[in-house]
C-alpha cells in the first residue's frame, strides 16, 4: 500500500465521479429531495399492532387486571417488562417508544378512593404514539366507571420517553443517511467493477504498480468522504427546515465509517461474480431495493407488520439505520455499541470476500 | 510454467510452444518467438491470427495453457507486477476513464509509476497537444488510441507492447507514429509490434513474424521475406501490343502484356533494368508511363497467407 499511489487513483476517480452530475444528483441531491418530501408527507397513520412495554409495580390484583384489560382491546399489544427494570431507563436502552408505568400503591390507594395517575411513556414522533395514549385513556375510563366512585380515581400523566421528544423527520434523518451510505457507493461500484471489466480498464490498470487494494481503498475513502458530506448536508436540512434535533456524538464515527466500506465491498462484490453487466445490475438491484426500503430508511419499522419487521433483521442497512437511531435520536449508546459490533462482522466477512474475489485479470 | 533460463543473453522475450485456448478455440497453437534487445519486432496476421493473445500472454494478462514464456527473464504470469514496472504496454482498443483528460491520464499514470515524465512533451510527440484537456469520451478515435501510446511512454520501458498502434489512424498520424517508434528505438527500447499494415512492418521492424491460425508461419527481416517469397523486379511500360512485339523479340528477359496497354518485363537482377530501359528507348515506340517495381511485403504477406489457407503449408 503506497499512499501515493492511493491518493493518484483517489483523485481520478474523485474527477470522474465530480463530472459526472447523475451520480452527484444521486449521491447529494436525491437524499435531501427525499427528506423534503417525507418530511412533509409523512405527518400520520399507522400500522400493525403497537407495542407497549408494561411495567406492573403494584402489589395488589388491580394493577393485573388493567394489563389484560389493555391486551383484550386488541389494539396493543402488551410486553410486560420485569419489575426490577428501572423505567424511563429501560425504554431508552431498548429503543421502545411506547410504555407504561403501574405505581405500588395503585390497588391500594384506588380502594381507598384516592385519585390516582398511571404515567404513560411514548415517543411522539412514532406514529403510533397516539393511538397508545387514546387506547391506554378508554381503558382508564372504563375502569373508572367499574370504580363507580363520585369523582374519576384514574388519570393518566403523559411523558416522553426522551425528554427531547424526536419528531418524525429526527428518525428520518438517521434512516437518509443510511439511505444515502447505501445506495450511491453500491450503485457506483456494482456499475464500474462490470464495466472496467468489459471495457479491460482493470487490466490495463493490473499493468501499473497500481494493486487491486490500493484501488479499493481508494474507492472506500471517497465514499468515506461523500458520506460525510451527506450526513452534514442532511442534518442541515433536518434542523434547518423542519426543526429537527438529533444528538451528535462521536458514536456516529464508526456507522459513518463502516457502512461505506460495507457497501463499497459488497458492489464489488456483485460486479465481481457476475459475469455481465446488466446481470450485475439485476443482482445489484436485487440486494439493493428490498433493503432500501425495508430497514427503516423511510420509515419506523414500527409500521411494518412484525414478520416484515423480522425480514429486516437480515438486512446490514437496518443495523446501520438502527443504530444512527439509537446515537443520534435515543441518545441509546449501549444500542448503537450492539448495532456497531454486527456492522463490523459484516464489513470483514463482506471486505475479505470482495478482495478475494476481486481479479485484475482472468486466466 | 516454468521460467525460460535465457541461454542468449540478448534476448527479451524468449517463447517455445506457447498454447492458449479459448474454451474449445485454440487462439495460439505451438509459437515459437525470440525477440531480441533492441529490435523492432513485429508481428503480421489476419483477423483472428492470435496476435492479441500471444501480446497478451507476453504481457502478463493471460495464463498461458502450456508453453514456455520468458519476458526480460521474467515469467509474466507469476512475475507481472514485477515486469509491469519495465513494460510499457498500449493495448488494442485502448479505454480510458470517460471524463479524465489525457494530460490527467499521464500525470495519473506517472503517479503510479513513480517517475516524472515530461507531459507537455509526451502530448506533443504523439501529437495530442490539441486535444491535452479534452474529456476521454469526448476524443476521437484516433485521439484515444495516442493517450494508449503516450501511456506507454510514462516509465521509460525497457520493452514496449504495441498491438495495433496506428489502426485507424489518418496517414498523418500514423507516419506521426512510426516516428515515436523509431525514437523509443533510438533510446534502446525493444518494441514488440503487430500490425495489419505491411508497410508499416516493412518501413519500421528489423524483424517480422508473420502468424496465422495462432502458428508464426515464417520470420525474418522485411528484405529478406520480400527476396525469398517475392517475384523478381519488374519494369512496367505502357506501350501497348506494338511495345509487347518489340519487346519480346529485343530481350532475352520473361515478357508478358498485363492488359491492351501495360507490358511487364522481370528483371533477375539491377543492372539488367538499364538493358530493358535501353531497348524501349531503341523501339522508337511511343510510351505514356516507365516504372521499376519490387514485389511488397504485402504481395509476401497475401501470397503466405493465402497459400496457407489453400492447404500447402503446414
Ligand atoms: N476473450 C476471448 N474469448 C474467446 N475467444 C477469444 C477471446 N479473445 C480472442 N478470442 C479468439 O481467439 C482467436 C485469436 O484472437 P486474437 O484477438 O488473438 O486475434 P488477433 O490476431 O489479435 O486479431 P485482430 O487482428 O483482429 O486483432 C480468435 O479466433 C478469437 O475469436
Ligand atoms: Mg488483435
Amino acid at each position: 500500500m503506497k499512499p501515493r499511489r492511493i491518493l493518484a487513483d483517489f483523485n481520478v476517480y474523485r474527477r470522474e465521479f465530480t463530472r459526472n452530475s447523475a451520480a452527484l444528483f444521486f449521491s447529494l441531491a436525491f437524499p435531501v429531495i427525499i427528506i423534503l418530501l417525507f418530511g412533509a408527507i409523512f405527518s400520520g397513520g399507522s400500522g400493525g399492532t403497537p407495542q407497549l412495554y408494561v411495567q406492573n409495580l403494584d402489589t395488589g390484583q388491580l394493577g393485573g387486571s388493567f394489563t389484560t384489560a389493555l391486551n383484550q382491546t386488541g389494539a396493543l399489544q402488551v410486553v410486560l417488562v420485569p419489575s426490577n427494570a428501572s423505567f424511563p431507563q429501560y425504554l431508552l436502552d431498548h429503543s421502545y417508544s411506547a410504555g407504561l408505568l403501574i405505581p405500588p400503591t395503585f390497588t391500594t390507594e384506588a380502594m381507598a378512593g384516592k385519585p390516582e395517575n398511571l404515567t404513560i411513556y411514548t415517543n411522539p414522533a412514532d406514529a403510533s404514539s397516539q393511538s397508545v395514549i387514546g387506547i391506554t385513556s378508554a381503558v382508564i375510563n372504563a375502569f373508572n366507571l367499574k370504580l363507580e366512585h363520585t369523582s374519576p380515581l384514574l388519570g393518566l400523566s403523559l411523558k416522553s420517553v426522551n425528554e427531547k421528544s424526536p419528531s418524525y423527520v429526527d428518525f428520518l434523518i438517521p434512516g437518509l443517511i443510511g439511505f444515502s451510505i447505501l445506495i450511491s457507493p453500491m450503485f457506483s461500484m456494482v456499475n464500474i467493477s462490470s464495466e472496467y471489466k468489459r471495457t479491460k480498464l482493470f487490466k490495463q490498470l493490473s499493468l501499473t504498480p497500481l494493486t487491486k487494494g490500493e484501488w479499493l481503498v481508494s474507492k472506500i475513502l471517497w465514499y468515506l468522504i461523500l458520506s460525510a458530506i451527506s450526513f452534514i448536508i442532511m442534518v442541515a436540512a433536518g434542523e434547518l427546515i423542519f426543526h429537527a434535533s438529533v444528538s451528535i456524538t462521536y458514536w456516529v464515527i464508526p456507522f459513518m465509517a463502516m457502512g461505506p466500506l460495507f457497501f463499497v465491498s459488497l458492489g464489488m462484490l456483485v460486479g465481481t461474480v457476475t459475469k455481465s453487466e446488466e446481470s450485475a445490475g439485476i443482482v445489484g438491484n436485487i440486494i439493493t431495493f428490498p433493503m432500501m426500503f425495508l430497514s427503516g430508511t423511510f420509515f419506523p419499522l414500527s409500521v411494518m407488520p412484525a414478520w416484515l419487521q423480522g425480514v429486516a433483521h437480515i438486512f446490514p442497512l437496518y443495523y446501520i439505520i438502527n443504530g444512527l437511531t439509537d446515537t443520534m435520536v435515543y441518545t441509546n449508546y449501549t444500542g448503537a455499541e450492539v448495532d456497531s459490533a454486527i456492522v463490523a462482522v459484516l464489513c470483514i466477512v463482506v471486505f475479505m470476500a470482495a478482495v478475494t474475489a476481486f481479479k485484475w485479470r482472468e486466466d | 510454467m516454468n521460467e525460460v533460463s535465457s541461454s542468449e543473453p540478448d534476448l527479451v522475450i524468449q517463447v517455445e510452444g506457447l498454447v492458449k485456448n479459448y474454451g474449445n478455440t485454440r487462439a495460439v497453437d505451438g509459437l515459437d518467438l525470440a525477440v531480441h534487445s533492441g529490435e523492432v519486432f513485429s508481428i503480421l496476421g489476419p483477423n483472428g491470427a492470435g496476435k492479441t493473445t500471444t501480446v497478451e500472454v507476453l504481457e502478463g494478462l493471460r495464463k498461458p495453457d502450456s508453453g514456455k514464456v520468458s519476458v526480460l527473464g521474467l515469467d509474466p504470469w507469476h512475475d507481472g507486477y514485477t515486469l509491469h514496472k519495465k513494460v510499457g504496454v498500449m493495448p488494442q482498443g485502448f479505454r480510458f476513464f470517460d471524463k479524465s483528460t489525457p494530460r490527467e491520464a499521464i500525470s495519473y499514470y506517472a503517479s503510479l509509476f513513480g517517475t516524472s515524465p515530461d507531459a507537455e512533451e509526451i502530448l506533443e510527440i504523439v501529437g495530442l497537444s490539441d486535444a491535452a484537456d479534452k474529456h476521454f469520451q469526448d476524443l476521437s478515435g484516433g485521439q484515444k488510441q495516442k493517450v494508449g501510446l503516450a501511456l506507454a511512454m510514462v516509465n521509460d520501458a525497457t520493452l514496449v507492447f504495441l498491438d495495433e498502434p496506428t489502426t485507424g489512424l489518418d496517414p498523418q498520424s500514423r507516419r506521426g507514429i512510426w516516428d515515436v517508434i523509431r525514437n523509443l528505438k533510438k533510446h534502446g527500447s525493444t518494441i514488440l509490434l503487430t500490425t495489419h499494415y505491411l508497410e508499416e512492418a516493412e518501413q519500421l521492424s528489423d524483424r517480422v513474424a508473420i502468424m496465422n491460425n495462432g502458428k508464426i508461419i515464417v520470420c525474418d527481416t522485411p528484405s529478406h521475406l520480400i527476396s525469398k517469397y517475392g517475384s523478381e523486379r519488374k519494369v512496367v511500360v505502357s506501350g501497348g501490343s506494338k511495345m509487347y512485339e518489340y519487346l519480346k523479340s529485343a530481350l532475352s528477359f520473361r515478357v508478358e502484356a498485363v492488359d491492351s496497354e501495360s507490358v511487364q518485363i522481370y528483371v533477375p537482377s539491377s543492372t539488367d533494368i538499364l538493358k530493358v530501359v535501353k531497348a524501349i528507348d531503341e523501339s522508337g515506340l511511343p510510351y505514356e508511363e516507365l516504372s521499376v517495381r519490387r514485389d511488397s511485403l504485402e504481395d509476401v504477406f497475401i501470397f503466405l497467407v493465402g497459400r496457407m489457407k489453400e492447404g500447402e503449408l503446414s
